[in-house]
């Protein structure tokens, strides 16, 4: 109850997945794991959402929502409903 | 390829060595207080390190100044070059989470030096937390130029670089002590104004201990909380913040209930509970506010706390101001 970070927008649709392994190269939590013949979701709680492995996936295969995760913007942004800026 | 390639008469080539001392620690101190944030910038371009020729490694990094100094002084006694990017003086993985430090700065960059006048071969090792700016299947077919990545900190280089493999601990991002600890001069100096503030407006009110429990409440937040984060209860960080600011205000408390013969009087009870309902709330707010200083609170778990937790700190914090004002009234009614 008292933990946020159990889930996240982190998917992983392993159909599409060449195996080249730059996500498990990118990932600085080692949520992706390579097991011999597949690429799995090892640690999907470990996640913080830097779009590291998105963005270095050549098929695909990985979509996360790595927008801003500063406090202070978000709240702005709750407040005034308007989009997120960034603090700096 | 990308476009035309443009041509420069000159490839500037700067010559830099591995050695900091007096002068980068001076800047790095200054940067670590948030002195002129973003003006600790070198030039962005080539940097050659030692004695290098054309097959030596090149090194891509941000033209922070810390980042910069962190990259060459890992990589005494080895010949290379370093690619600094133009990220206006923000460190590697902030650029690279804004954009910055990205695809189209470096192949960008690799264009406008002439690196492929430096260098016969076409790799570029960059850190590991480059890669959220940096397509790497992109910049290859954009550029040429084929991206290793690196170990996350530059120290860890001279072992990558003896069969350049990175181990999975070179992979990984943790967040000791030191790394906590060396953030909280630059979050003091940003709280340092509302500190004055409250802490004068406290004792106006309230007198010596009142101020004293309302910069407690801050400091706390902003320096202590930073230290003892992974031993504090629960994984949530503002209740983290409720706890910490609970257990540094209920000296304050105590000391309000035992300061005199009875403890059993209403304005010492309502005093000792204002205590216990504003400033927690404080505390655990600041400590909301340090997740975006770490590394590993992701944007849903941060979102997810700030709608939980705002609302309970707000009014808590509410509650509070309407028992000081009780109080307040209590006194003026038994004419204390």
């Amino acid at each position: 109850m008292l933990n946020s970070y159990l889930l996240t927008t982190l998917r992983y649709d392993p159909e599409l997945c060449n195996r080249c392994g730059k996500c498990t190269e990118v990932c600085p939590h080692a949520v992706f794991k390579a097991n011999g013949r597949a690429i799995d979701l090892a640690r999907p709680a470990a996640c913080m959402e830097c779009g590291a492995c998105q963005l270095n996936c050549p098929t695909g295969a990985i979509t996360v929502d790595s927008g801003v995760g500063c406090a202070g913007a978000m709240i702005r942004a709750a407040l005034t409903r308007k989009t997120e800026a960034t603090c700096g | 390829m990308s476009g035309v390639e443009s041509f420069t008469t000159e490839t500037r080539v700067r010559q830099m060595t591995s050695d900091t001392g007096l002068a980068e620690r001076w800047d790095h101190t200054l940067a670590r207080l948030g002195y002129k944030r973003n003006d600790h910038r070198v030039e962005p371009g080539i940097y050659a390190l030692g004695a290098p020729g054309p097959d030596s490694p090149v090194f891509v990094t941000s033209n922070y100044t810390l980042s910069f100094d962190a990259l060459r002084s890992a990589l005494a006694g080895i010949d290379g070059y370093i690619l600094a990017l133009d990220t206006k003086g923000i460190n590697v993985w902030c650029a690279a989470g804004k954009g910055t430090f990205g695809t189209d700065e470096l192949v960008n960059r690799i264009d406008v030096t002439g690196l492929r006048q430096v260098v016969r071969h076409r790799v570029l090792i960059v850190p590991q937390l480059g890669a959220p700016g940096i397509a790497a299947h992109e910049v290859k077919k954009r550029s040429g130029f084929k991206i290793e990545y690196g170990p996350v900190r530059a120290s860890d280089l001279p072992g990558y670089l003896q069969n350049r493999k990175a181990t999975p601990e070179m992979r990984r991002v943790h967040f000791g002590l030191a790394d906590r600890t060396v953030l909280i001069p630059v979050e003091a100096v940003a709280a340092l104004p509302v500190l004055i503030v409250a802490t004068a407006v406290a004792f106006i009110f309230g007198g010596l201990l009142v101020a004293a429990a309302a910069a407690s409440a801050i400091l706390a937040g902003i320096s202590l909380f930073a230290i003892v984060l992974p031993w504090l209860p629960t994984r949530d960080f503002s209740t983290k913040g409720f706890i910490l600011g609970f257990a540094v205000e209920l000296p304050f408390a105590l000391a309000v209930l035992f300061s005199g013969p009875s403890v059993w009087e209403w304005t010492k009870l309502l005093q000792a509970a204002s205590f216990l309902l504003i400033l927690p709330p404080i505390t655990a707010y600041l400590a909301l506010n340090f997740t975006g200083s770490t590394t590993f609170t992701s944007r849903s778990g941060v979102k997810r706390e700030i709608y939980r937790y705002i609302p309970i700190m707000a009014a808590t914090f509410s509650i509070g101001i309407l028992v000081t004002i009780a109080n307040a009234v209590v006194k003026i009614w038994g004419g204390i």
